[in-house]
């Protein structure tokens, strides 16, 4: 909540101190007299906290005032834009999870194979590795070299409502497949290296020694006790990380020319535009506030230790 | 009771001078013991070594629009069917010299990153210090801001810094201006590490009884701050430091590549790739991927380094 408030106080100054707003928007012939109207249609006139408050409850209702280099609302521009982007981010996340966490498992369970020796090297170098540039090899071998993959666009789409869609037809998976891979590299890396250090943890603990000792088949070990609490630590890293994600997906959008949100924002840093970078900042901000609550949720869920302590406090509380 | 202990053993070293006494040393020793450290070593250090020399090194000028020639655009590189000797990585589509271009453009990288890194920790660490020592309200603010600035990633703040000056300065200037808004930017998004790490010692430090006995004795809690807790607080810092340098690169790299980065007419090893990126389907793959291979291998090179500074001066791994 109050990230929330400081996010759309930046981006309030934005709006406000950054150029002259109504210099902006009048043609440089107007006069003082149609300066002072201007000024006061806008409401800039008004003390500072009234102009703020106005601000919050126009961001509340979605209304961001209008782009100055696209001359359309910029509420409509980010709507148009926002399920690309989300779609792209939601697969990459599947994709590093899907990655992620098999690969982690298995290089914690054969610590000492050349495989794993090999998967933790791979990563390393994925970790000095440049989002964009992975973008940009894997377009040189797969669209370039190959032909077997487009390297731009989002292919036909489909239109369900509001929400564009590029998961319905052919064209639209296949321009998905590597700027999905692009964004999803970096955190199938993190998932994996977390997910082997967690389980290492875990496979040294007492509870599973007991396990393997009540003869337990190492499947039902490995899997259906050690794994699961290996992931609580994994929903947080990738709760924050899915936030991360829609960020970087500004570099994997421009290297793939992806029509979402961060192409948006970064033609909108180019050109200064600030009423898009203030609601692309507002909408960033109120998403890493949702993602945050989800995760202290899921816990709830994952971890029966956190219901029985909360109702332990409560109870003391009484 | 004896006095003297039976454990005191002459050392030797003391009396081969200094340089014996860095190679005895335990760092010099796991550095000796690991091959892929030393050669991370040596190529940061060739990396570093033909930046600074690059007037002197580099086949060619890329800068001097004399000694261009546009019949020699687009020469692959030497191994290849057509190129030439002249130009061992070919050359782009003005016919500069690839190789040249990136002896240059790492020079520039490195620059841009290495003041950044400085620049954030010097912010970081003297704002941690405070933020320590002093407690109270001033910790609590600095410390809020440092959490509402971690939820994002980095990037986004330094492009969010970017496009800020992109638009409050005047073009001209901002031209101008472009690589220390960039450093800056950088800097700025990297500083709250430093500062938590360092709050962190520092509020072990401060209640150590030197500091007790300086604050008796009236010292100013400046002086406080900086010649005493300051030198105990900086061993992790050290550690800090060569990881971001390869992240202040990579950051760098990912701005130029989006355009927001140094100008073009001082191309960094990310802006060098931003221009071969447009020559990728045309089959002038060169221009784009020897920059990104240099890049990769210099940022590799010093992530390794950094990894095995972090082990090595973290007495828990022993």
């Amino acid at each position: 909540m109050i990230v929330m408030l400081v996010v759309g106080f930046i981006a309030f100054s934005l709006f406000n101190f950054v150029g002259d707003p109504v210099s902006l928007m009048l043609p440089p012939e107007a006069t003082q007299a149609d300066r002072d109207a201007m000024r006061q249609l806008l409401g800039l006139d008004r003390p500072f906290y009234v102009q703020f408050v106005t601000f919050l409850e126009n961001a509340l209702h979605g209304n961001f005032g209008i782009s100055l280099r696209l001359g359309r609302p910029v509420s409509a521009l980010i709507a148009e834009r926002l399920p690309a982007t989300l779609e792209l981010a939601l697969t990459a996340t599947i994709f590093a999870l899907a990655v992620g966490i098999p690969v982690g498992v298995y290089t914690a369970l054969r610590r000492d194979s050349w495989v794993s020796r090999a998967m933790l090297t791979t990563s390393l170098i994925g970790v000095s590795l440049p989002n964009f540039l992975i973008g940009i090899f894997l377009i040189l071998i797969f669209a370039v070299w190959l032909g077997l993959l487009p390297s731009f666009g989002r292919g036909d789409t489909t239109q369900l409502g509001f929400w564009s869609t590029g998961l319905l037809t052919k064209s639209g998976l296949k321009a998905l497949l590597l700027p999905a891979i692009t964004l999803g590299f970096y955190p199938v890396t993190l998932v994996m290296r977390l997910v082997r250090a967690e389980m290492l943890e875990v496979l040294r603990t007492d509870y599973i020694k007991f396990a393997r000792a009540r003869g337990l088949s190492s499947r039902a070990v490995n899997f259906g006790h050690a794994l699961k609490n290996t992931l609580i630590p994994v929903i947080t890293v990738i709760g924050l990380q899915v936030g991360a994600i829609i960020a970087f997906a500004i570099i994997t959008e421009t290297v793939f020319q992806w029509p979402g949100m961060g192409l948006l924002f970064i033609q909108a840093v180019q050109f200064a535009d600030i009423p898009v970078m203030a609601a692309y900042l507002c909408l960033i901000g109120f998403i890493f506030v949702i993602i945050n609550l989800v995760v202290d949720l899921l816990y709830y869920l994952v971890d029966p230790r956190l219901r029985v302590e909360r109702m332990a406090a409560a109870g003391a509380l009484r | 009771m004896m006095i003297g202990s039976p454990t005191t053993r002459g050392r030797p070293s003391m009396t081969l001078g200094r340089l014996a006494r860095v190679t005895d040393s335990d760092l010099f020793y796991s550095f000796r013991r690991s091959p892929l450290v030393v050669l991370a070593a040596v190529v940061t250090a060739a990396i570093i070594l033909s930046a600074l020399l690059a007037p002197w090194i580099a086949p060619h000028n890329p800068f001097d629009l004399a000694t261009l020639n546009l019949l020699d655009a687009f020469t692959p590189p030497a191994f290849e069917d057509k190129g030439t000797a002249t130009y061992l990585l070919g050359t782009d589509d003005q016919g500069r010299d690839v190789l040249s271009a990136i002896i240059f453009g790492s020079r520039m990288s490195l620059l841009v990153g290495l003041i950044a890194t400085l620049l954030a920790m010097v912010a970081g660490v003297s704002l941690g210090l405070i933020s320590g020592y002093a407690g109270g309200k001033i910790d609590a603010f600095i410390m809020r801001v440092a959490d509402v600035q971690l939820s994002f990633p980095s990037i986004l703040i330094a492009l969010l810094i970017d496009g800020l000056a992109r638009a409050s300065l005047p073009k001209e200037l901002h031209d101008q201006l472009a690589v220390y808004v960039l450093i800056v930017a950088i800097a700025a998004s990297g500083w709250v590490r430093y500062a938590r790490t360092v709050r962190g010692s520092t509020l072990v430090e401060r209640q150590k009884e030197y500091v007790q006995a300086a604050r008796v004795i009236g010292r100013h809690p400046l002086a406080i701050m900086f010649t005493h807790v300051l030198p105990n607080a900086l061993g992790p810092v050290l550690v800090l430091v060569t990881l971001h340098i390869g992240e202040a690169i990579i950051t760098e790299a990912t701005l130029s590549f989006l355009g927001v980065g140094v100008p073009p007419t001082q191309p960094s090893l990310g802006t060098l790739i931003r221009i071969g990126n447009d020559f990728l389907f045309s089959g002038e793959w060169w221009i784009t991927v020897f920059p990104g291979a240099a890049l990769v291998i210099l940022v590799l090179a010093i992530n390794v380094l950094g990894d095995w500074l972090r082990d090595a001066l973290n007495p828990k791994l022993r």
